[in-house]
Formats: structure tokens, C-alpha cells, sequence
């Protein structure tokens, strides 16, 4: 019997669908591993070609990552025996902590820039976005559309200007410097998105909120803001995502106290070239914030984006 | 043209069944109604019409062929969805036209086609106009045209005139029933608006929970109820019930109740438990010498009728009298029923008690 | 409670006005209903009354004080809105509070308690108190729409279509509910719609409007036996009105174009012939659909009625309303 519906897929396209959607999976998620597991292998095992899968896992790169080391001869090692595990590692390598590393600083210098041009682009985002959605504005729609044209080039393009401009003005290579520039990019796709969100807000809420006896502000705070969460968050995320990996910025105006993680973990050099355990633990730890912050917003994310999606 | 049977129709969504075994017959030719409250199985006993659902079991038979399996392009029926379900990026000709161009028909058949469909519901002078513009009964039309234009065994529609407001509505119904006895095309139509039902329909399917209520032409559903749901779910207002404790031998013409006792169709069988009594509006009349008396809590008037609401030791009754009749609040009034209209239910399962009233529709019901 | 004013006031959009002139004094402890078609211009006057937008010209009073530069909150007024009007974020306890909350009322929270208790059991939705405002049914979300506005002691209660989108059992349910609650708190109330069947059961007076005019006042009966003009007669009558050319009866008036006739206007048996078209039966009263000269009329016949479609009968008039070629009444 020949059996046929529009609203229950057949058992063979289940198959398809589920063969396809693992292979895109594996794809994706096979770098990401590799980065991973490279984090645990020792030098000669991440650079040993044909490459190693199964290996013996080791702490080096991490220990490489957060610390400075110098190589010491037989009699200074034997002078300072290792009292921790990572100083068992050192010295099994003929090597002894010399001190930190920068890595620490720079990932917080991260978090700062990330976090706080984030919050700066959401907040602005969130005001103007109110704003172009509820009031009549002239030129509201030109206005709009300027604000999208500031990201029809790549921001790059305009690097020297803004050296020349963060120099002039002392913003090189300082956190509110940073911040500034990334919540300068942001702010136009987060105006873009959350006014599409605040659209869909119905504005009778508003106005019953009105009438109740609450002013124009207290409304936005009351009901405004507790119905746009879903868009907030996904915005959140784009900004967040942006800030966090942006590198090309990064290299060009910080080179010491705001530099952020992306242009100082290629840096980290060990013995002989490149620390390449000691990268891919760098690595693997800046994808962390990201991560949990993504996971934590992930119900807002996913019905922002389809929600977003199926808007007019 | 066509004859559609369905026999033990059922439908399952994972645990939750939509449609319990239902079994009805469309005459062909007939305007058909499928009504019912939202989530009563109505839509989905439509879509299995349409091939747009597959049944869990069951057989659907269009003119003597089981076609429960077969898609839907394979069915020769139209569908006229309630959001209207235009093409937005055609204008109204091509709107109308896609169904033929679809199956391949040469472009001077379709163009008479369309003029003729056109004509026929009145939208000639806006072919050539894009869709956006225009208004929700416009926009009906279009979509009863791209329906009408194949030819189709039968119209299946999902609450046509829900987009539209209640003024147009109206009216777009008189236009539909006018057009269907000008084609004479067996139409199915979904609505829970049981004034719809009652003007458009020759015969309707009263649905609940998945279960069909009751079968028949508009006046026997009306008159004579299968169920309590029935009666309190066709007519507005609805059917007035009287609950109560008591019982009724076979051939009785009387029902006593705690404070009265009324005439009643002659019982077709014993019965003992908890009952109501179920009258219609129109058939209480407001009777100085009734000794049924309660006490008026509203009257709402309605141009030609008024309601009178009344509170009586037995319950509420509403009451339909001629608006010219002087009704005051709280003021005491006796009641008198039409008794050849009465109904007695069973209570605990909503069943009619046969009687002479209603034996003849309940025994093919 | 209070009466409200409402001053040659009016309203355009852009070049579409919205409210013309209007001239509407609002009765304290009335029930006002507003009724006409899309478009007519009901819900802008419920903004204008509201603060929710400003009047090109004119003055709004309510008690006398002109409130026309006041912001909503200041005017005192309770709105219910036909959608949209509870925060699906709060529950519904929380939404029915939340006017009593504002910086204006701020009531304590005791208070608070007290209010929205006793009018969620007005309302028959005291168990429903503690769940989130979007696991309501529809009926039970307008409902708490109605409870917000009750929870306040206004000085009018406005509201715009509140019933519309529910279904008819449960419209006529709050039908009969919304009319007792407002007699009962002896409120001032306007009320929007473009039901006839509410407009004529609450209203102790309807305003039909006309393209942002209001053309008729009066209470529900003056305004379907004594129409001023063929829109009003066409704004109230089920089966609606029939309007015919005057000329197809005998003796119609100087001056008549057409006639008008609801089913209570026409005589069966005796005057001009008819074919039977078609015959509806809605249970309660079964409608004929006339063939007249060509002209479609629908009257009302008796439920079991042995007419059917082809038969031939006679029809005459009585009573019938007669308009001039403007659409205005011929007395």
C-alpha cells in the first residue's frame, strides 16, 4: 500500500536526514578536537606526523601556557627539587619555573574589553532601538539605514584613521579604548536586531501600562524590557562573539596592558619554535567564557534566532 | 461531482486522539457542515478529506473509491484555506490561473477559464490588480476562484469567513451558499459558528472531543438534540436545561419535578436518575397564570425579540419574547413551556431520552 | 465615577480624519455604546477620552476638569483593550496588581491582596490566580483584561471590543456579566464595537458613528425603531435591513427613493407578488429569501413553515421606514 503524508516524514528520509546531520557534525566539531586533544599532547607528539591519535595525555602545554620557565643545569635542578605536580613537569624537561605568564592578564584584559563592550552595545542598542521602534522620528527610516552602512565595509578598511585617531586621543592600547571601538562596531547590528525585537512587542502594553498610572520610563522598564529579554540575550551573544574573537583590532593598537588573549596566544614560543600544546591549551581555554555564557543564554538564543528569522 | 463516505474515521497524534471512529455520508451535491469547538477533531476530520493528514485507520470513500492513502494532488478536490492562502507575488489572474498552468492546460483555455470564474464571482474588474491590495472579502473571492477554476469533485473549506469581520461575514455567507447552488458542487465546511452552520448548511456533523455528536439537517439538529452537547452548543442562546433528580415510566406525558410539573412528548422509555429538561427560548412564554414562577434577573433587547433572563427554584431560563413586552427587573413572572418542543436528557451521559419528539431522528442518528 | 465631555473634537491622520467634530456628553453611571464599522472612528475616540492620543481641536472633561493636556495616567481613566493586554510575563495575580502598584495609586500591598481577590471571584478566576497570564484560555485572558480594570475605582471604565475575539458562547456569557458588574459599581462606561448584538443588549444609550461622525444618539430602541438615515437603519436588525427602491409598493411618500423594511415590516399575504428563493432554517426562526421584481428580501417566517423554494406569495409593507435619495428618513 502506498502510503503518503505531508506532515510525518517517511523512515528512509529519517535515515538521510539523520546520516546528514552527523556527518555535518563530525566536520564541524573534528577541528574543535583536534585543538582539544593537542592541549594534552607533549611537543613531540603534536607535531608527529603521521599525527598521533591515541596518545599519552600530559598537563605540559598548560603548565607552558601559565608559566615562564629557564633551563637549568643538573646541579641547579638538583639544587631545587619540584614540590608541586607542574614543577615535576618543569623539571623532568630540564627546566625550572621562572615565574606567571602573561597569559592570565590578557585573558582577563579579554573578559574586561569582551564583557564590558557587550553590556555597552546592549544597553545603547536597547535605548535607541525603543526609541526608533515607538517614536516618530524624522528620517527615522535614512537614520536607520546609516546606522546599517556603518557596517557595509569591513571595519578594517578603516584601521589607520582610527590608529591615527587612538593615538591622538590616548586611547592606545587601554581597555576603555577597546571597549569603545567594539561598541562602536556593535552597535549597529545590535540596534538593528533589537528594534526588530521591540517591533514585535505589541505597543498596547504600553499604553494599558500607561493608562495604569506608570510613566513612559516606567513602562519600558516594567514591561518593555522583561518581553525583550529573548532579543537582549541573542544580541548579547552577537556582541559578545564579536569582541571575543576579534583579532585584527587587537594586534593593531594593543601591544601591552590591553592586549587582549586572540593576538598574544599565537605568541607563546617554547623551546625550539612554536609551543604548539601550549597554544591549543590557550586556545582551548578562550573558548570557555564564550561557551558558558552561550549555554547559559542558549533557550533565549535559540527562539531569538528563530524568531528573528520568521519576522516580516 | 462527487459522494464522500467516511467510515471509522480515526486519528491519533501520538497519544492524543483527535478523531474517534467517526462515520458520516455526503450527498453529492450537498453544502455540507463539519461543526464543532476548537479542538473537537472538525479541521482534522477535513484534512483527512484532503489527503493533507493520514487517517490512523479507517476508509475515506470519494464517489465509491477508497482514496484514504492517496495524495492529495491525486484526489481532484480544492481547498479554501481560512487565512486565505494567496500567492503573494502573483496578481490576482495568475493567482487564479496557477491551478491550470500546473496541470499543463494550453494558455487560451486557461484565459476563458479565468474570465468565466470572474465573472462568475464578480472580480473581473480586478484580474489584473496584485493580491497585497486587496480587501478580506476580495481576497475571499480570489480564493474561492482559484478553488472553482479546476472543477473539482468538491470544495473543502476551513472556516472561510473566520479572517473576516463580523459585518462582511454575513454576507460573504449568502454570497457562498448563492454560488454553491449556482454549481451545485459537494462542499464540506469547517466552522464552530453554529449560526453558519444552521444558514449555510443542508446538512451538518456535530463534533466533540473527537466524536461525532449528531448528523442531520439543520431544523432536526435543532429541534431535536441527540445530546446535552448539542443542545447547549447550537442556538444563542442556547437550549434552557432544568437539572433534577426523578423519573419517567415508559409512555409518560408528564415529568414532575421538585416544584413543578410540566407536559412533556410522550416517553418511549422508562428512565430513572439524574435528568434535565431542555426548552428552547422561543418556546418560554412569560404567563401570569402560570404557577411556574421565578424572578426576572436581565432582559436584553434585540431589536424584534428580547431575552428575559429568569431565576426559578429549578434553575435559570432564558426566555425569547416579542420586544414590545413590557419587562421590568426582579419583577416575578410565571413561565409556560411550548410541551411538544420539551426534550428530557439523561444527565450523567447527556443523551436524549427517546419520546415521541424525537425517535424518528434518533434512531438512524 | 464621573461624567465625561467631549468637545467639537476632532482627530485626522495625515489627511484621513479619524474623528469629525464630535459632540458626545457621557452620563455618570452610563453605558455607553459606541457602534459602527471599521474605519468609523470608534477606537480613536476611546484613545482621545485615554490620553493615548492628542485632539487636533477640541476639549475633553471629565467631572468638568478638562483633561486635554493631561498624560494618562493623570486622567484617571481604566482601560480594556481588545488584545494584547496582559504582560505574559507576569502571572496573573501580578497582572491584575499591577495598576494598583503604579507610582499614582500605590496601594499597599495588603490592599493589593484584598482587591485583586475579591475581583478575581467577580470574575470566576480566583484559581487561576497564581498561573502565568499566557496559560489562560482566551475567555479567562479577557477576563483578567476586564479584572484589571475593575481592580481600579475609575473615574470611566473604556474599553474597546473586549469580546471580539472570543466565541459566542462565552461572549454572551460576559455579555449578560460585563452589564451586571457595571450596574452593580454604578460605573461610568464607553464601550467600542461593531457587534449590534452587544451594542443593543448592554447599552443604556449607542452612538452609531459614521466616518468619524456621530450621526445618532439615543437608546437602543429609539435607534432601531426611529433611524435618522438608511446607514443607522442598516446598522442594527437581524437579518439585516431591507432596502428597496421606493417605487415597488404602492403609496410611498413624497419625496421617497427607497424604502426600508425589517422583517417586522412586512405583511405576508396580501400585496405585490413573490417567489420564494430559498428558506433558511436557524432553528429559531426560519428566514425566507424573496424574489421581488428582481429584488432580493428576506423576512422572517414561522420555524416549521411548509414554504419552499419556487413558491409564490404575496408581500405588503407595514410600517416601513421610507429615505430620501441623500439616505436620510422621510417621516
Amino acid at each position: 500500500m502506498s502510503s503518503y503524508s505531508i506532515t510525518e516524514p517517511s523512515v528512509r528520509l529519517k535515515w538521510i536526514a539523520c546520516v546528514l546531520v552527523v556527518l555535518y557534525a563530525l566536520i564541524t566539531l573534528v577541528p574543535l578536537l583536534w585543538i582539544i586533544a593537542t592541549g594534552f599532547k607533549s611537543s613531540s607528539d603534536a607535531i608527529a606526523y603521521p599525527p598521533k591519535v591515541v596518545f599519552e595525555p600530559t598537563l605540559e602545554g598548560y603548565v607552558n601556557l601559565f608559566t615562564l620557565q629557564n633551563r637549568a643545569g643538573a646541579e641547579q635542578l638538583a639544587a631545587n627539587p619540584p614540590t608541586t605536580w607542574y614543577e615535576q613537569i618543569v623539571h623532568d624537561k630540564g627546566m625550572v619555573i621562572s615565574g606567571p605568564s602573561r597569559f592570565g592578564e590578557r585573558f582577563m584584559n579579554s573578559v574586561i574589553i569582551g564583557f564590558g563592550s557587550t553590556f555597552l552595545s546592549v544597553f545603547l542598542g536597547t535605548l535607541a532601538a525603543y526609541a526608533f521602534s515607538r517614536y516618530r522620528i524624522p528620517l527615522k527610516d535614512d537614520l536607520m539605514f546609516f546606522i546599517l552602512s556603518t557596517r557595509m565595509m569591513p571595519p578594517i578598511a578603516v584601521a589607520i584613521p582610527i590608529f591615527l585617531m587612538f593615538r591622538a586621543a590616548g586611547l592606545s592600547d587601554t581597555h576603555a579604548g577597546m571597549i569603545l571601538l567594539y561598541t562602536a562596531v556593535n552597535l549597529s547590528l545590535a540596534v538593528w536586531l533589537l528594534k526588530g525585537f521591540i517591533d514585535e512587542i505589541p505597543r498596547e502594553y504600553e499604553e494599558a501600562a500607561l493608562i495604569d498610572g506608570y510613566t513612559r520610563f516606567q513602562a519600558f522598564v516594567k514591561v518593555v524590557l522583561p518581553q525583550a529579554a529573548t532579543g537582549i540575550a541573542s544580541t548579547a551573544i552577537f556582541c559578545l562573539i564579536f569582541a571575543w574573537n576579534e583579532y585584527a583590532f587587537a594586534v593593531l593598537l594593543t601591544s601591552g596592558t590591553a592586549q587582549t588573549a586572540p593576538p598574544f596566544i599565537p605568541t607563546i614560543i617554547g623551546v625550539g619554535g612554536r609551543d604548539w600544546p601550549a597554544v591549543a591549551a590557550g586556545a582551548t581555554l578562550f573558548l570557555v567564557p564564550v561557551m558558558v555564557f552561550t549555554i547559559l543564554l542558549r533557550k533565549h538564543l535559540l527562539r531569538g534566532i528563530t524568531f528573528g528569522a520568521v519576522r516580516k | 461531482m462527487a459522494e464522500i463516505v467516511i467510515k471509522n474515521l480515526r486519528k491519533e497524534f501520538g497519544s492524543f486522539t483527535a478523531v474517534e471512529g467517526s462515520s458520516f455520508k455526503i450527498e453529492d451535491g450537498e453544502f455540507f457542515m463539519l461543526l464543532g469547538p476548537s479542538g473537537c477533531g472538525k479541521t482534522t476530520t477535513l484534512r483527512m478529506i484532503a489527503g493533507l493528514e493520514l487517517p490512523t485507520s479507517g476508509e475515506i470513500y470519494i464517489d465509491g473509491e477508497e482514496c484514504g492513502r492517496k495524495p492529495a494532488s491525486q484526489r481532484d478536490i480544492a481547498f479554501v484555506f481560512q487565512m486565505f492562502a494567496l500567492y503573494p507575488h502573483m496578481n490576482v489572474r495568475r493567482n487564479i490561473s496557477y491551478p491550470l498552468a500546473s496541470q499543463g492546460m494550453p494558455r487560451a483555455q486557461i484565459r476563458d477559464k479565468v474570465a468565466e470564474v470572474a465573472r462568475i464571482l464578480g472580480i473581473t474588474d480586478i484580474l489584473d490588480r496584485p493580491v497585497g491590495g486587496l480587501s478580506g472579502g476580495d481576497r475571499q473571492r480570489v480564493a474561492l476562484g482559484r478553488a472553482i477554476v479546476r472543477d473539482p469533485k468538491c470544495f473543502l473549506m476551513d472556516e472561510p469567513l473566520g479572517a473576516l469581520d463580523a459585518e462582511f461575514r454575513e454576507h460573504m455567507a449568502e454570497e457562498l451558499r448563492a454560488l454553491h447552488d449556482r454549481m451545485g458542487a459537494t462542499t464540506v465546511y469547517v466552522t464552530h459558528d453554529q449560526l453558519e452552520a444552521m444558514q449555510m448548511g443542508d446538512k451538518i456533523v456535530v463534533m466533540n472531543h473527537g466524536v461525532v455528536e449528531q448528523f442531520g439537517t439543520p431544523q432536526d439538529i435543532y429541534d431535536k438534540p441527540a445530546t446535552m452537547f448539542v443542545a447547549g452548543f447550537i442556538g444563542s442562546p442556547p437550549m434552557n436545561f432544568l437539572r433534577f433528580h426523578g423519573r419517567v415510566a415508559a409512555g409518560a406525558t408528564e415529568i414532575a419535578m421538585r416544584h413543578a410539573s410540566f407536559k412533556v412528548p410522550q416517553t418511549r422509555s422508562p428512565f430513572e436518575g439524574d435528568m434535565a429538561l431542555g426548552v428552547r427560548p422561543e418556546h418560554v412564554r412569560l404567563s401570569d397564570r402560570s404557577t411556574f414562577r421565578g424572578r426576572v434577573l436581565a432582559s436584553e433587547y434585540l431589536g424584534t425579540t428580547q431575552i428575559v433572563t429568569v431565576q426559578t427554584q429549578d434553575g435559570q431560563i432564558k426566555a425569547r419574547v416579542p420586544s414590545d413586552k413590557q419587562v421590568r427587573m426582579d419583577e416575578a413572572v410565571g413561565l409556560e413551556f411550548t410541551s411538544s418542543t420539551i426534550t428530557l436528557f439523561d444527565a450523567q451521559t447527556g443523551h436524549a431520552l427517546r419520546s415521541e419528539l424525537n425517535e424518528g431522528v434518533l434512531a438512524h442518528g | 465615577m464621573a461624567e465625561v465631555r467631549l468637545g467639537n473634537v476632532s482627530k485626522s491622520f495625515g489627511s484621513t480624519p479619524a474623528v469629525v467634530d464630535m459632540d458626545l456628553t457621557i452620563a455618570h453611571g452610563e453605558f455607553l455604546v459606541l457602534l459602527g464599522p471599521t474605519g468609523a472612528g470608534k477606537t480613536t475616540t476611546l484613545r482621545l477620552i485615554a490620553g493615548l492620543e492628542a485632539p487636533d481641536q477640541g476639549d475633553i472633561e471629565i467631572d468638568g476638569r478638562s483633561v486635554t493636556r493631561e498624560t494618562p495616567a493623570q486622567r484617571d481613566v481604566a482601560m480594556v483593550f481588545q488584545q494584547y493586554s496582559l504582560y505574559p510575563h507576569l502571572s496573573v495575580r501580578d497582572n491584575l496588581a499591577f495598576p494598583l502598584r503604579s507610582p499614582i495609586l500605590r496601594t499597599p500591598e495588603a490592599e493589593i491582596r484584598r482587591k485583586v481577590q475579591q475581583v478575581a471571584e467577580t470574575l470566576q478566576i480566583a484559581h487561576k490566580l497564581d498561573n502565568k497570564a499566557t496559560a489562560l484560555s482566551g475567555g479567562e485572558m479577557q477576563r483578567v483584561s476586564i479584572g484589571r480594570a475593575l481592580v481600579r475605582d475609575p473615574a470611566i471604565y473604556l474599553m474597546d471590543e473586549p469580546l471580539s475575539s472570543l466565541d459566542a458562547k462565552l461572549r454572551a456569557d460576559l455579555r449578560v456579566e460585563l452589564k451586571r458588574i457595571q450596574a452593580e459599581l454604578g460605573a461610568t462606561l464607553l464601550y467600542v464595537t461593531h457587534d449590534q448584538t452587544e451594542a443593543m443588549t448592554m447599552a443604556t444609550r449607542i452612538g452609531v458613528l459614521d466616518e468619524g461622525r456621530l450621526v445618532q444618539i439615543g437608546t437602543p430602541r429609539e435607534i432601531y425603531e426611529n433611524p435618522v438615515s438608511l446607514y443607522v437603519a442598516g446598522r442594527l436588525g437581524q437579518p439585516r435591513i431591507n432596502v428597496l427602491p421606493a417605487g415597488v409598493f404602492p403609496a410611498a411618500p413624497k419625496g421617497a427613493d427607497r424604502i426600508a423594511l425589517r422583517p417586522e415590516h412586512i405583511r405576508i399575504g396580501a400585496g405585490q407578488p413573490a417567489q420564494v428563493v430559498r428558506v433558511e432554517h436557524l432553528g429559531d426562526q426560519t428566514r425566507l429569501h424573496l424574489s421581488l421584481q428582481g429584488h432580493a428580501l428576506i423576512t422572517l417566517a414561522d420555524p416549521h413553515t411548509a414554504l419552499a423554494a419556487g413558491d409564490a406569495l404575496s408581500v405588503e409593507p407595514a410600517n416601513a421606514l421610507y429615505f430620501d435619495a441623500t439616505g436620510a428618513r422621510i417621516p
